[in-house]
Protein backbone atom coordinates (compact mmCIF):
# COMPACT_ATOMS: atom_id res chain seq x y z
CA UNK A 1 0.00 0.00 0.00
CA UNK A 2 1.21 3.21 -0.86
CA UNK A 3 1.02 6.38 1.44
CA UNK A 4 -1.87 8.12 -0.45
CA UNK A 5 -3.51 5.01 -0.76
CA UNK A 6 -3.55 4.69 3.11
CA UNK A 7 -4.61 8.23 3.93
CA UNK A 8 -7.52 7.90 1.47
CA UNK A 9 -8.74 4.77 3.13
CA UNK A 10 -8.37 6.36 6.65
CA UNK A 11 -10.30 9.06 5.63
CA UNK A 12 -12.69 7.82 3.68
CA UNK A 13 -13.29 5.63 6.75
CA UNK A 14 -13.45 8.35 8.89
CA UNK A 15 -15.72 10.05 6.48
CA UNK A 16 -18.34 6.86 6.19
CA UNK A 17 -18.03 6.39 9.74
CA UNK A 18 -18.59 9.90 10.68
CA UNK A 19 -22.27 9.84 8.04
CA UNK A 20 -23.54 6.86 10.07
CA UNK A 21 -23.25 8.11 13.30
CA UNK A 22 -25.12 11.11 11.73
CA UNK A 23 -28.02 8.77 11.73
CA UNK A 24 -27.27 6.79 14.52
CA UNK A 25 -26.57 9.73 17.09
CA UNK A 26 -30.13 10.37 19.00
CA UNK A 27 -28.84 13.97 19.96
CA UNK A 28 -28.90 16.90 17.37
CA UNK A 29 -25.94 18.52 18.16
CA UNK A 30 -24.30 15.35 18.09
CA UNK A 31 -25.31 14.91 14.67
CA UNK A 32 -24.42 17.90 13.73
CA UNK A 33 -20.68 16.85 14.91
CA UNK A 34 -20.88 14.38 13.11
CA UNK A 35 -21.63 16.15 9.89
CA UNK A 36 -18.82 18.22 10.69
CA UNK A 37 -16.57 14.73 11.18
CA UNK A 38 -17.93 14.12 7.29
CA UNK A 39 -17.27 17.41 6.06
CA UNK A 40 -13.63 17.64 7.18
CA UNK A 41 -13.10 13.89 6.31
CA UNK A 42 -14.11 15.24 2.49
CA UNK A 43 -11.74 18.62 2.79
CA UNK A 44 -8.80 15.83 3.21
CA UNK A 45 -10.20 13.81 0.05
CA UNK A 46 -10.19 17.31 -2.26
CA UNK A 47 -6.18 17.66 -0.99
CA UNK A 48 -5.64 14.24 -1.61
CA UNK A 49 -6.99 15.01 -5.42
CA UNK A 50 -4.68 17.79 -5.46
CA UNK A 51 -7.62 20.30 -5.19
CA UNK A 52 -6.08 22.29 -2.31
CA UNK A 53 -8.60 25.79 -2.65
CA UNK A 54 -11.51 23.62 -2.58
CA UNK A 55 -10.54 21.81 0.22
CA UNK A 56 -9.76 24.97 2.40
CA UNK A 57 -12.62 26.53 1.31
CA UNK A 58 -14.75 22.93 1.47
CA UNK A 59 -13.97 23.39 5.18
CA UNK A 60 -14.28 27.33 5.50
CA UNK A 61 -17.65 27.44 3.84
CA UNK A 62 -19.06 23.94 5.03
CA UNK A 63 -17.11 23.23 8.21
CA UNK A 64 -17.06 26.60 9.45
CA UNK A 65 -20.06 28.74 8.59
CA UNK A 66 -22.41 26.40 7.47
CA UNK A 67 -22.35 24.17 10.54
CA UNK A 68 -21.31 26.55 12.89
CA UNK A 69 -24.93 27.96 12.25
CA UNK A 70 -26.27 24.56 12.54
CA UNK A 71 -25.05 24.32 15.97
CA UNK A 72 -26.00 27.42 16.71
CA UNK A 73 -29.73 26.78 15.84
CA UNK A 74 -29.61 23.73 17.37
CA UNK A 75 -28.29 25.26 20.96
CA UNK A 76 -30.48 28.50 20.20
CA UNK A 77 -33.50 26.27 20.19
CA UNK A 78 -32.47 23.98 22.64
CA UNK A 79 -33.42 20.85 21.10
CA UNK A 80 -33.22 17.96 23.10
CA UNK A 81 -32.67 14.25 21.94
CA UNK A 82 -35.35 12.94 19.18
CA UNK A 83 -37.96 10.40 20.57
CA UNK A 84 -37.59 7.25 18.91
CA UNK A 85 -40.82 6.17 17.48
CA UNK A 86 -41.67 2.65 16.26
CA UNK A 87 -40.61 1.90 13.59
CA UNK A 88 -43.69 2.02 10.19
CA UNK A 89 -44.25 -1.02 8.62
CA UNK A 90 -43.72 0.17 5.08
CA UNK A 91 -40.39 1.36 6.09
CA UNK A 92 -39.30 -2.25 7.52
CA UNK A 93 -40.53 -4.13 4.53
CA UNK A 94 -40.32 -1.59 1.38
CA UNK A 95 -37.73 0.44 2.99
CA UNK A 96 -34.76 -2.10 3.45
CA UNK A 97 -35.04 -3.93 0.67
CA UNK A 98 -35.22 -0.98 -1.49
CA UNK A 99 -32.03 0.45 0.06
CA UNK A 100 -30.50 -2.81 -0.41
CA UNK A 101 -30.93 -2.86 -3.84
CA UNK A 102 -30.13 0.95 -4.14
CA UNK A 103 -26.80 -0.21 -2.99
CA UNK A 104 -26.69 -3.23 -5.23
CA UNK A 105 -27.43 -1.06 -8.10
CA UNK A 106 -24.51 1.67 -7.71
CA UNK A 107 -21.91 -0.86 -6.66
CA UNK A 108 -23.12 -2.78 -10.09
CA UNK A 109 -22.85 0.30 -12.18
CA UNK A 110 -19.15 1.73 -10.50
CA UNK A 111 -17.66 -1.97 -11.22
CA UNK A 112 -19.01 -2.14 -14.61
CA UNK A 113 -17.87 1.34 -15.89
CA UNK A 114 -14.60 1.17 -13.62
CA UNK A 115 -12.23 -0.02 -16.59
CA UNK A 116 -13.70 2.81 -18.43
CA UNK A 117 -13.17 6.26 -15.89
CA UNK A 118 -9.79 7.53 -15.49
CA UNK A 119 -8.02 7.66 -12.24
CA UNK A 120 -8.37 11.28 -10.49
CA UNK A 121 -5.10 13.90 -10.76
CA UNK A 122 -1.98 11.84 -10.36
CA UNK A 123 -1.07 12.52 -6.74
CA UNK A 124 1.20 14.74 -6.10
CA UNK A 125 0.50 17.69 -8.48
CA UNK A 126 -1.62 20.56 -7.26
CA UNK A 127 -4.49 22.53 -9.15
CA UNK A 128 -3.29 25.78 -8.45
CA UNK A 129 -5.69 28.27 -7.01
CA UNK A 130 -4.59 30.88 -10.21
CA UNK A 131 -5.50 27.88 -12.46
CA UNK A 132 -8.76 27.70 -10.99
CA UNK A 133 -9.66 31.61 -10.28
CA UNK A 134 -8.62 32.42 -14.22
CA UNK A 135 -11.37 29.04 -15.28
CA UNK A 136 -13.86 30.55 -13.01
CA UNK A 137 -13.88 34.25 -14.17
CA UNK A 138 -12.54 33.58 -17.86
CA UNK A 139 -14.13 30.51 -18.91
CA UNK A 140 -17.28 30.32 -16.62
CA UNK A 141 -17.73 33.59 -15.81
CA UNK A 142 -21.51 33.73 -16.65
CA UNK A 143 -22.45 30.76 -14.42
CA UNK A 144 -20.64 31.52 -12.04
CA UNK A 145 -22.31 34.98 -12.23
CA UNK A 146 -25.63 33.77 -12.78
CA UNK A 147 -25.36 31.23 -9.67
CA UNK A 148 -24.15 34.86 -7.13
CA UNK A 149 -27.35 35.78 -8.59
CA UNK A 150 -29.13 33.14 -7.98
CA UNK A 151 -27.77 33.06 -4.37
CA UNK A 152 -28.65 36.81 -3.96
CA UNK A 153 -32.47 35.97 -4.80
CA UNK A 154 -32.23 33.80 -2.38
CA UNK A 155 -30.96 35.84 0.33
CA UNK A 156 -33.58 38.73 -0.57
CA UNK A 157 -36.01 35.87 -0.24
CA UNK A 158 -35.01 35.10 3.15
CA UNK A 159 -35.20 38.56 4.51
CA UNK A 160 -38.64 38.77 2.89
CA UNK A 161 -39.97 35.94 4.59
CA UNK A 162 -38.16 37.17 7.71
CA UNK A 163 -39.65 41.14 7.73
CA UNK A 164 -43.26 39.45 6.70
CA UNK A 165 -44.49 39.66 10.28
CA UNK A 166 -43.73 43.69 10.37
CA UNK B 1 21.88 4.60 12.43
CA UNK B 2 22.41 6.96 9.45
CA UNK B 3 21.05 5.41 6.88
CA UNK B 4 18.36 5.38 8.99
CA UNK B 5 17.80 9.19 9.21
CA UNK B 6 18.33 9.71 6.06
CA UNK B 7 15.60 7.37 4.70
CA UNK B 8 12.92 8.75 7.36
CA UNK B 9 14.36 12.60 7.53
CA UNK B 10 10.86 13.70 6.01
CA UNK B 11 9.10 12.41 8.93
CA UNK B 12 11.58 12.76 11.99
CA UNK B 13 12.30 16.14 10.97
CA UNK B 14 9.08 17.66 11.00
CA UNK B 15 8.45 15.89 14.31
CA UNK B 16 11.67 17.52 16.13
CA UNK B 17 10.54 20.81 14.50
CA UNK B 18 7.03 20.34 15.92
CA UNK B 19 8.05 19.28 19.40
CA UNK B 20 10.63 22.68 19.89
CA UNK B 21 7.79 24.52 18.16
CA UNK B 22 5.13 23.58 21.01
CA UNK B 23 7.46 23.47 23.65
CA UNK B 24 8.48 27.71 22.56
CA UNK B 25 4.99 28.35 22.69
CA UNK B 26 3.69 27.07 25.59
CA UNK B 27 6.59 28.46 27.37
CA UNK B 28 5.59 31.73 25.43
CA UNK B 29 1.93 31.23 27.24
CA UNK B 30 3.13 30.55 30.30
CA UNK B 31 5.15 33.93 30.33
CA UNK B 32 2.72 35.85 28.66
CA UNK B 33 0.36 35.46 31.93
CA UNK B 34 3.24 37.09 33.53
CA UNK B 35 3.59 39.93 31.29
CA UNK B 36 -0.11 40.44 31.28
CA UNK B 37 -0.03 40.49 34.92
CA UNK B 38 2.62 42.30 35.22
CA UNK B 39 1.39 44.93 32.29
CA UNK B 40 -1.99 45.22 33.77
CA UNK B 41 -0.98 45.71 37.33
CA UNK B 42 1.32 48.64 36.40
CA UNK B 43 -1.23 50.24 34.68
CA UNK B 44 -3.41 50.25 37.45
CA UNK B 45 -0.95 51.25 39.89
CA UNK B 46 -0.24 48.01 41.59
CA UNK B 47 3.01 45.60 41.59
CA UNK B 48 1.37 42.44 40.32
CA UNK B 49 2.96 38.71 41.11
CA UNK B 50 6.41 39.72 43.04
CA UNK B 51 6.31 36.58 45.69
CA UNK B 52 7.05 33.44 43.75
CA UNK B 53 10.81 34.21 42.58
CA UNK B 54 12.57 37.47 41.63
CA UNK B 55 9.77 39.55 39.73
CA UNK B 56 7.35 37.02 40.45
CA UNK B 57 9.09 35.52 37.50
CA UNK B 58 8.69 31.89 39.11
CA UNK B 59 4.32 32.15 39.09
CA UNK B 60 3.90 30.73 35.54
CA UNK B 61 5.29 27.22 36.98
CA UNK B 62 3.28 27.97 40.63
CA UNK B 63 0.39 28.18 38.72
CA UNK B 64 1.13 25.35 36.45
CA UNK B 65 1.80 22.93 39.29
CA UNK B 66 -1.53 24.36 40.92
CA UNK B 67 -3.64 23.53 37.93
CA UNK B 68 -2.09 19.96 37.77
CA UNK B 69 -3.01 19.46 41.17
CA UNK B 70 -6.40 20.88 41.34
CA UNK B 71 -9.22 18.86 42.25
CA UNK B 72 -11.10 18.08 38.73
CA UNK B 73 -15.25 17.61 39.34
CA UNK B 74 -17.67 16.66 37.19
CA UNK B 75 -20.63 18.57 36.90
CA UNK B 76 -24.15 17.02 36.64
CA UNK B 77 -26.07 16.01 33.87
CA UNK B 78 -23.02 17.41 31.23
CA UNK B 79 -23.12 16.16 28.08
CA UNK B 80 -19.62 14.06 28.54
CA UNK B 81 -18.58 13.89 25.22
CA UNK B 82 -18.83 17.16 24.23
CA UNK B 83 -17.74 18.31 27.70
CA UNK B 84 -14.66 16.26 27.24
CA UNK B 85 -14.13 17.43 23.91
CA UNK B 86 -14.53 21.23 23.81
CA UNK B 87 -11.05 21.88 25.72
CA UNK B 88 -9.36 19.44 23.38
CA UNK B 89 -10.56 21.07 20.55
CA UNK B 90 -10.16 24.41 21.40
CA UNK B 91 -6.28 23.74 22.24
CA UNK B 92 -5.70 21.31 19.28
CA UNK B 93 -6.73 24.00 16.40
CA UNK B 94 -4.90 26.72 18.73
CA UNK B 95 -1.82 24.60 17.95
CA UNK B 96 -2.34 23.76 14.73
CA UNK B 97 -3.03 26.79 12.81
CA UNK B 98 0.83 27.68 14.20
CA UNK B 99 1.96 25.23 11.76
CA UNK B 100 2.06 26.90 8.26
CA UNK B 101 3.35 30.23 9.78
CA UNK B 102 6.86 30.83 8.63
CA UNK B 103 9.40 32.38 11.07
CA UNK B 104 12.32 33.21 9.06
CA UNK B 105 13.75 33.15 5.35
CA UNK B 106 16.48 30.83 5.99
CA UNK B 107 16.03 26.99 4.02
CA UNK B 108 18.34 24.35 5.97
CA UNK B 109 19.49 20.84 5.46
CA UNK B 110 19.19 18.20 8.08
CA UNK B 111 20.24 15.02 7.17
CA UNK B 112 19.88 15.82 3.85
CA UNK B 113 16.34 16.76 4.30
CA UNK B 114 15.97 20.19 2.98
CA UNK B 115 13.58 22.10 4.87
CA UNK B 116 12.95 26.11 6.60
CA UNK B 117 11.90 28.07 9.80
CA UNK B 118 8.55 27.16 10.28
CA UNK B 119 6.75 23.37 10.37
CA UNK B 120 4.57 23.31 6.74
CA UNK B 121 5.21 25.39 3.89
CA UNK B 122 2.19 24.89 2.53
CA UNK B 123 1.04 27.22 -1.00
CA UNK B 124 -2.24 28.30 0.32
CA UNK B 125 -1.44 28.97 4.02
CA UNK B 126 -3.58 31.77 4.49
CA UNK B 127 -6.45 29.93 3.81
CA UNK B 128 -5.47 26.98 5.56
CA UNK B 129 -5.61 29.40 8.31
CA UNK B 130 -8.56 31.07 8.15
CA UNK B 131 -9.99 26.87 7.56
CA UNK B 132 -8.71 26.64 11.27
CA UNK B 133 -10.01 29.67 12.61
CA UNK B 134 -13.31 28.78 10.92
CA UNK B 135 -13.32 25.35 13.18
CA UNK B 136 -12.27 27.15 16.34
CA UNK B 137 -15.44 28.51 17.59
CA UNK B 138 -16.74 24.68 18.00
CA UNK B 139 -14.82 24.27 21.19
CA UNK B 140 -16.39 27.65 22.90
CA UNK B 141 -19.93 26.68 21.47
CA UNK B 142 -19.71 23.18 22.17
CA UNK B 143 -18.60 23.90 26.09
CA UNK B 144 -20.99 26.35 26.69
CA UNK B 145 -23.98 23.75 25.44
CA UNK B 146 -22.37 20.92 27.21
CA UNK B 147 -21.99 22.17 30.85
CA UNK B 148 -25.81 22.24 31.35
CA UNK B 149 -25.28 25.84 32.93
CA UNK B 150 -27.47 28.86 31.42
CA UNK B 151 -24.31 30.98 31.92
CA UNK B 152 -22.58 29.08 29.69
CA UNK B 153 -24.78 28.35 27.35
CA UNK B 154 -25.32 32.16 27.07
CA UNK B 155 -21.35 32.41 26.48
CA UNK B 156 -21.34 29.77 24.20
CA UNK B 157 -24.31 31.65 21.90
CA UNK B 158 -22.71 35.12 22.21
CA UNK B 159 -18.88 33.30 21.24
CA UNK B 160 -20.79 31.78 18.36
CA UNK B 161 -22.95 34.21 16.75
CA UNK B 162 -19.49 37.10 17.45
CA UNK B 163 -17.37 34.24 15.59
CA UNK B 164 -19.57 34.62 12.42
CA UNK B 165 -19.87 38.16 12.21
CA UNK B 166 -16.64 38.86 12.72
CA UNK B 167 -15.24 36.24 10.97
CA UNK B 168 -16.50 37.74 7.53
CA UNK B 169 -14.43 41.30 8.18
CA UNK B 170 -11.17 38.98 9.46
CA UNK B 171 -11.29 37.30 6.39
CA UNK B 172 -12.35 40.20 4.17
CA UNK B 173 -9.56 42.33 5.36
CA UNK B 174 -6.71 40.45 4.48
CA UNK B 175 -8.15 40.25 0.91
CA UNK B 176 -6.18 43.46 0.03
CA UNK B 177 -2.85 41.71 0.89
CA UNK B 178 -3.46 38.82 -1.49
CA UNK B 179 -4.50 41.00 -4.10
CA UNK B 180 -1.19 42.82 -4.15
CA UNK B 181 1.32 39.88 -3.47
CA UNK B 182 -1.23 37.61 -5.64
CA UNK B 183 -0.51 34.87 -3.70
CA UNK B 184 -2.00 33.03 -0.78
CA UNK B 185 1.29 31.47 0.64
CA UNK B 186 2.27 33.56 3.71
CA UNK B 187 5.92 33.26 2.64
CA UNK B 188 5.49 34.78 -0.48
CA UNK B 189 3.58 37.95 0.84
CA UNK B 190 6.80 38.49 2.86
CA UNK B 191 9.05 37.86 -0.26
CA UNK B 192 6.46 40.44 -1.87
CA UNK B 193 7.25 43.07 0.36
CA UNK B 194 11.09 43.56 0.61
CA UNK B 195 11.70 45.74 -1.95
CA UNK B 196 15.44 47.18 -2.19
CA UNK B 197 16.56 50.26 -0.39
CA UNK B 198 12.94 51.02 0.67
CA UNK B 199 13.10 49.13 4.17
CA UNK B 200 9.52 49.88 5.81
CA UNK B 201 8.33 51.63 2.93
CA UNK B 202 8.04 48.54 1.13
CA UNK B 203 5.44 46.84 3.83
CA UNK B 204 2.04 46.20 3.33
CA UNK B 205 0.54 48.79 6.22
CA UNK B 206 1.25 51.25 3.45
CA UNK B 207 -1.13 50.67 0.95
CA UNK B 208 -3.66 48.57 3.42
CA UNK B 209 -3.89 50.61 6.34
CA UNK B 210 -7.50 50.09 6.47
CA UNK B 211 -7.44 46.60 6.05
CA UNK B 212 -4.77 46.06 8.53
CA UNK B 213 -7.26 48.13 11.21
CA UNK B 214 -10.10 45.96 10.41
CA UNK B 215 -8.07 43.10 10.64
CA UNK B 216 -6.98 43.48 13.85
CA UNK B 217 -10.39 44.59 15.32
CA UNK B 218 -11.67 41.44 13.63
CA UNK B 219 -8.79 39.58 15.02
CA UNK B 220 -9.42 40.51 18.72
CA UNK B 221 -12.93 39.85 18.25
CA UNK B 222 -11.51 35.68 17.12
CA UNK B 223 -9.59 35.24 19.97
CA UNK B 224 -12.14 36.45 22.62
CA UNK B 225 -10.16 39.70 23.97
CA UNK B 226 -11.32 42.49 25.36
CA UNK B 227 -13.08 44.63 24.24
CA UNK B 228 -14.95 41.92 22.79
CA UNK B 229 -14.10 39.06 25.44
CA UNK B 230 -18.67 39.09 25.90
CA UNK B 231 -18.14 35.23 25.71
CA UNK B 232 -16.79 35.29 29.33
CA UNK B 233 -18.04 38.72 30.26
CA UNK B 234 -17.39 38.11 34.46
CA UNK B 235 -19.65 40.58 35.17
CA UNK B 236 -22.71 39.40 33.70
CA UNK B 237 -22.12 35.60 32.66
CA UNK B 238 -19.90 34.46 35.83
CA UNK B 239 -17.16 33.08 33.37
CA UNK B 240 -19.32 32.22 30.26
CA UNK B 241 -18.01 29.33 28.58
CA UNK B 242 -15.80 28.03 31.18
CA UNK B 243 -17.94 28.53 34.20
CA UNK B 244 -17.74 24.42 34.85
CA UNK B 245 -14.58 23.90 34.09
CA UNK B 246 -11.62 23.63 36.60
CA UNK B 247 -7.74 22.53 36.62
CA UNK B 248 -5.97 21.46 33.53
CA UNK B 249 -9.36 21.85 31.26
CA UNK B 250 -9.70 25.25 32.08
CA UNK B 251 -6.12 25.71 32.03
CA UNK B 252 -6.48 24.25 28.40
CA UNK B 253 -8.88 27.18 27.36
CA UNK B 254 -6.75 29.62 28.71
CA UNK B 255 -3.59 28.26 27.17
CA UNK B 256 -5.80 27.67 23.59
CA UNK B 257 -6.33 31.79 24.65
CA UNK B 258 -2.65 32.72 24.69
CA UNK B 259 -2.19 30.49 21.71
CA UNK B 260 -4.42 31.91 19.53
CA UNK B 261 -3.19 35.71 20.25
CA UNK B 262 0.70 34.39 19.41
CA UNK B 263 -0.65 33.51 15.99
CA UNK B 264 -3.25 36.80 15.26
CA UNK B 265 0.48 38.86 16.32
CA UNK B 266 2.47 36.36 13.65
CA UNK B 267 0.05 37.07 10.68
CA UNK B 268 -0.18 40.94 11.51
CA UNK B 269 3.61 40.94 11.44
CA UNK B 270 3.71 38.66 8.34
CA UNK B 271 0.25 40.23 6.19
CA UNK B 272 1.13 44.07 7.33
CA UNK B 273 4.64 44.05 8.45
CA UNK B 274 6.87 42.44 6.73
CA UNK B 275 7.33 39.70 8.41
CA UNK B 276 11.19 39.06 9.13
CA UNK B 277 12.45 41.80 7.24
CA UNK B 278 13.75 44.54 8.34
CA UNK B 279 12.44 48.23 8.69
CA UNK B 280 15.86 49.59 7.65
CA UNK B 281 17.16 49.72 3.97
CA UNK B 282 19.39 46.51 3.32
CA UNK B 283 22.43 49.52 3.12
CA UNK B 284 22.35 50.41 6.29
CA UNK B 285 24.83 47.88 8.08
CA UNK B 286 24.94 49.72 11.40
CA UNK B 287 21.82 48.28 12.13
CA UNK B 288 22.78 44.48 12.33
CA UNK B 289 24.19 45.68 15.25
CA UNK B 290 20.54 46.49 17.12
CA UNK B 291 20.20 42.92 18.55
CA UNK B 292 23.47 43.21 20.40
CA UNK B 293 22.80 46.96 21.46
CA UNK B 294 19.74 45.14 23.44
CA UNK B 295 21.19 42.39 24.22
CA UNK B 296 24.18 43.18 26.09
CA UNK B 297 22.67 46.27 28.49
CA UNK B 298 19.99 44.04 29.17
CA UNK B 299 21.90 41.08 30.60
CA UNK B 300 24.18 43.90 32.53
CA UNK B 301 20.71 45.03 34.58
CA UNK B 302 19.94 41.34 34.72
CA UNK B 303 23.20 40.50 36.52
CA UNK B 304 23.18 43.32 39.03
CA UNK B 305 19.33 43.02 39.50
CA UNK B 306 19.76 39.33 40.41
CA UNK B 307 22.46 40.02 42.61
CA UNK B 308 20.28 42.09 44.90
CA UNK B 309 18.62 39.13 45.98
CA UNK B 310 19.86 36.94 48.72
CA UNK B 311 18.67 33.32 47.70
CA UNK B 312 19.85 30.65 45.21
CA UNK B 313 18.20 32.46 41.99
CA UNK B 314 19.66 35.78 43.00
CA UNK B 315 23.15 34.54 43.83
CA UNK B 316 23.49 32.00 40.53
CA UNK B 317 20.75 31.87 38.47
CA UNK B 318 19.67 35.49 37.64
CA UNK B 319 23.04 36.43 37.25
CA UNK B 320 24.34 33.71 35.02
CA UNK B 321 21.04 34.12 32.88
CA UNK B 322 22.19 37.55 32.04
CA UNK B 323 25.90 36.58 31.23
CA UNK B 324 24.49 34.46 29.14
CA UNK B 325 22.69 36.71 27.66
CA UNK B 326 25.00 39.80 26.95
CA UNK B 327 27.37 36.88 26.11
CA UNK B 328 24.77 36.45 22.91
CA UNK B 329 25.08 39.97 21.95
CA UNK B 330 28.56 39.56 22.38
CA UNK B 331 29.13 36.66 20.17
CA UNK B 332 26.95 38.25 17.67
CA UNK B 333 29.05 40.97 17.38
CA UNK B 334 32.04 38.91 16.96
CA UNK B 335 30.64 36.44 14.14
CA UNK B 336 29.06 38.32 11.73
CA UNK B 337 27.48 35.37 9.93
CA UNK B 338 25.77 34.32 13.04
CA UNK B 339 24.69 37.92 13.30
CA UNK B 340 23.11 37.65 9.90
CA UNK B 341 21.19 34.80 10.57
CA UNK B 342 20.05 35.95 13.64
CA UNK B 343 18.31 39.14 11.85
CA UNK B 344 15.67 37.79 10.55
CA UNK B 345 13.91 36.17 13.73
CA UNK B 346 14.81 39.40 15.81
CA UNK B 347 12.86 41.31 13.92
CA UNK B 348 10.23 38.58 13.44
CA UNK B 349 9.76 38.51 17.30
CA UNK B 350 10.53 41.73 17.58
CA UNK B 351 7.26 42.62 15.96
CA UNK B 352 5.14 40.04 17.45
CA UNK B 353 5.91 40.71 20.81
CA UNK B 354 4.66 44.93 20.34
CA UNK B 355 1.40 43.02 18.79
CA UNK B 356 1.47 40.76 21.96
CA UNK B 357 1.66 44.00 24.18
CA UNK B 358 -0.95 46.26 22.59
CA UNK B 359 -2.95 43.07 23.22
CA UNK B 360 -2.13 43.63 27.11
CA UNK B 361 -2.48 47.41 26.91
CA UNK B 362 -5.80 47.20 25.37
CA UNK B 363 -6.90 45.48 27.84
CA UNK B 364 -5.70 47.37 30.60
CA UNK B 365 -7.41 50.24 28.45
CA UNK B 366 -10.49 49.84 27.55
CA UNK B 367 -13.94 48.91 28.95
CA UNK B 368 -15.81 45.44 26.89
CA UNK B 369 -18.60 46.55 24.11
CA UNK B 370 -22.34 46.36 24.65
CA UNK B 371 -23.59 43.35 22.75
CA UNK B 372 -26.04 45.40 20.49
CA UNK B 373 -23.12 47.65 20.07
CA UNK B 374 -20.56 44.77 19.34
CA UNK B 375 -23.25 43.38 16.50
CA UNK B 376 -23.79 46.22 15.20
CA UNK B 377 -20.24 47.49 14.25
CA UNK B 378 -19.21 44.29 13.27
CA UNK B 379 -21.73 44.14 10.35
CA UNK B 380 -22.83 48.24 10.14
CA UNK B 381 -18.90 49.47 10.18
CA UNK B 382 -16.11 46.83 9.58
CA UNK B 383 -17.84 44.70 7.50
CA UNK B 384 -18.62 47.92 4.73
CA UNK B 385 -15.17 49.24 5.42
CA UNK B 386 -13.27 46.14 4.66
CA UNK B 387 -16.08 45.52 1.57
CA UNK B 388 -14.91 48.83 0.33
CA UNK B 389 -11.31 48.37 1.12
CA UNK B 390 -11.71 45.03 -1.38
CA UNK B 391 -12.83 47.15 -3.89
CA UNK B 392 -10.34 50.07 -3.87
CA UNK B 393 -7.59 47.96 -4.23
CA UNK B 394 -8.76 45.38 -6.62
CA UNK B 395 -9.47 49.06 -9.06
CA UNK B 396 -6.36 50.47 -8.33
CA UNK B 397 -4.49 47.48 -9.03
CA UNK B 398 -6.29 46.76 -12.08
CA UNK B 399 -5.86 50.71 -12.80
CA UNK B 400 -1.91 49.97 -12.65
CA UNK B 401 -1.92 46.95 -14.33
CA UNK B 402 -3.88 48.15 -17.41
CA UNK B 403 -0.90 51.18 -17.16
CA UNK B 404 1.34 48.79 -17.75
Amino acid sequence: MTGPLIIFFVLAGLAVLGAISLILQKHPIHSALSLIVVMVALAGLYLLMGAEFVAAVQIIVYGGAIMVLFVFVIMLLNAGEEERTNFSKLATYAGIPLALAMTGFIAAAIAQSSGRLGTAAPSGTLTSTKTLSLLLFKEFVYPFELTSFLILVAILGAIVLAQREN
Amino acid sequence: VNEFLTQYAFIIVPIIKIAILVFLVLTVDAYLTWIERKVIAHIQARWGPHRVGPHGLLQPLADGVKFIFKEDPLPTNVDKAAYFLAPFITLMLALTSLAVIPFGPQRFKVFGYETHVGIADVNISLLVLFAITALGVYGIALAGWASNNKYSLLGGLRSSAQMISYELALTLSVVGVVLLAGDFSLRNIVTQQSVPGRGVLGWNIFPQIIGFLCFYVAAIAETNRVPFDLPEAESELVAGFHTEYASMKFAMFFIAEYTSMITVSCLATILFFGGWLSPFPESWGFTHYLPSVLLIPFGIWVIFDGLRYENLLGRIVLPAAGAGLAAIGAGLVVFPAVNDIAQGPFWFFAKVFTFLFVYIWMRGTLPRFRYDQLMSFGWKFLLPVSIANVVITSAVIARIWRIH
